[in-house]
């Protein structure tokens, strides 16, 4: 099964785990698969008419799914979905 | 085991001496061989032309080499004479050397006497002391230091990330260091923010800041910005540097430091950190990505929490500000590989480093290839400006 990494900012959406593992055949599914386990994540990954916000990168293992198929990008069992939101933390 | 143990005044009786005068009469007639028994950071900094350096430990082991012939005239010195000394004394007791001599006073009586010495260009004695430890590098060496002396560099932020960032880059010698800070320094920053202290409570961030980065390193020129950069104000602020450290506390200052970074064509070594987490990336204009390739638009407020909200490991900042210097120290010496168009991710829980590939916006609106030039009034927004307004401010 795929594994998405949570970024700190969606934690407290996923119980505090840093890792979920759910099934999908492509980025999009895991995504959705993710939000069926933890609702709460939705509204932060999908705008309202179902595409990712824009303020949302995802990668699949290192490269941004933008470059690949976005959200039809296909997924194997042994990869590694990374949610990537800006953080402007410095002090 | 003789060598260690007895007293210098035993060996100074049984071994010769010459000194300063006459060494350097021996050494210009030229029948002598000149050994430095010192170590290599001290070679480094100063020595004699035409020494052979074979530092104390490996006097036994590697003098064979240097000089096959045992009656060789040999010269042996050292800081003050007292290494070089027991070198003397187990090259003739040991060795079987019947012609050695210890130069008394050594190098450092040697330069008191005004005499030349081969030293780096272009650095005093006490720089070339002080950054030995780089000079030894062959990364490095004088040519890189004289670069990081010569250099320029802005630190955003004399906060969390700023300040370890702000330590190792005066302890390196970057010739000027830049604050922009208009904040003052509060009892909870201590916490991370370390170039700070608890007797400067209340105090501005780049003074209190600029105080330790002279107590710490001379040779640095500490540049007090205090103020908030605008639109205003950014490209006079950023003109004169040579490489830009994004630690900012909020997403107005970040992409407006992008917009004018790109325009000047400078480098932005940019990172941040909440949590446990941290992320870092290098932004060189037209080279690579931009901070608006990666992310075109800030999220919401409530998505983008600030480390005073939300909380934040105080090691983070270390970790992550000097990743960051690091990144500065390959840019200002032209080494190793950039983090260019590379996001690294810290999680520090799992003590993981995540590599993700960042890639140039093909519809950049700042650096893509349609990009419009816009009024300096327009840097750092966006059409949706209120989105972002909302952002956290205050860090």
């Amino acid at each position: 099964m795929p594994t998405v990494k949570i970024p700190p900012v969606l934690r407290a959406e996923t119980g505090g785990e840093a890792e979920v593992d759910v099934s999908g055949e492509n980025v999009g599914d895991v995504l959705r698969a993710l939000v069926a386990t933890h609702p709460g994540t939705e509204h932060q990954l999908f705008a309202s008419d179902g595409a990712l916000n824009r303020y949302v990168n995802v990668y699949l293992n290192d490269e941004d799914v933008r470059v690949l198929d976005g959200l039809d990008t296909r997924v194997s069992g042994a990869d590694t979905v990374v949610i990537l939101p800006a953080m402007a933390g410095g002090a | 085991m003789r060598m260690a143990a007895e007293p210098l005044d035993v060996i100074r009786n049984r071994i010769e001496e010459v000194d300063v005068a006459e060494a350097r009469d021996e050494i210009a007639a030229g029948d002598a061989v000149l050994i430095d028994t010192r170590e290599p950071h001290e070679w480094e900094e100063a020595h004699l032309e035409g020494a052979t350096l074979v530092p104390p430990a490996e006097v036994t082991e590697r003098i064979g080499e240097v000089i096959p012939d045992r009656s060789q005239r040999v010269l042996l010195y050292c800081a003050t004479g007292n290494r070089s000394a027991r070198a003397a004394d187990a090259m003739q007791s040991e060795l079987g050397y019947e012609n050695v001599a210890n130069i008394a006073g050594g190098i450092e009586t040697w330069q008191e006497l005004g005499l030349p010495v081969v030293a780096p260009e272009g650095m005093t004695r006490e720089q070339r002391i002080r950054y030995s430890r780089h000079t030894l590098l062959p990364e490095v060496g004088v040519e890189g230091q004289l670069k990081l002396l010569n250099s320029k560099v802005l630190l955003v932020g004399a906060g969390g990330l700023g300040s370890p960032a702000a330590l190792y880059l005066a302890a390196a010698g970057v010739g000027t260091l830049g604050l922009v800070d208009d904040d003052e320094v509060d009892a909870s920053n201590l916490q991370r923010q370390v170039i700070h202290s608890t007797d400067r409570v209340g105090t501005p961030k780049t003074e209190s800041a600029r105080i330790t980065i002279e107590g710490l390193n001379p040779d640095v020129d500490v540049i007090e910005h205090r103020t908030r950069l605008d639109s205003s104000n950014v490209i006079e602020v950023l003109r004169d540097y040579d490489v830009i450290v994004d630690g900012a506390d909020n997403f107005p200052t970040r992409y407006l430091l992008n917009d004018a970074s790109v325009r000047l064509r400078k480098p932005v070594v940019s990172a941040s950190i909440l949590g446990f987490e941290g992320q870092i990336s290098t932004f060189a204009p037209f080279e690579g990505p931009c901070y608006r390739c990666l992310y075109p638009v800030p999220p919401p407020a409530e998505l983008a929490p600030s480390c005073g909200a939300a909380g934040v490991l105080g090691v983070m900042a270390g970790v992550m500000g000097l990743l960051q210097a690091n990144e500065v120290i390959k840019l200002v010496v032209g080494i190793g590989e950039p983090l260019i168009g590379r996001l690294l991710i810290y999680d520090s829980l799992g003590t993981r480093f995540t590599e993700l590939k960042v890639r140039r916006d093909p519809e950049c609106p700042i650096c893509g290839p349609d990009a419009e030039e816009i009024p300096e009034s327009e840097l750092g927004k966006f059409p949706d400006y209120e989105a972002f307004c909302a952002g956290t401010a205050v860090g």
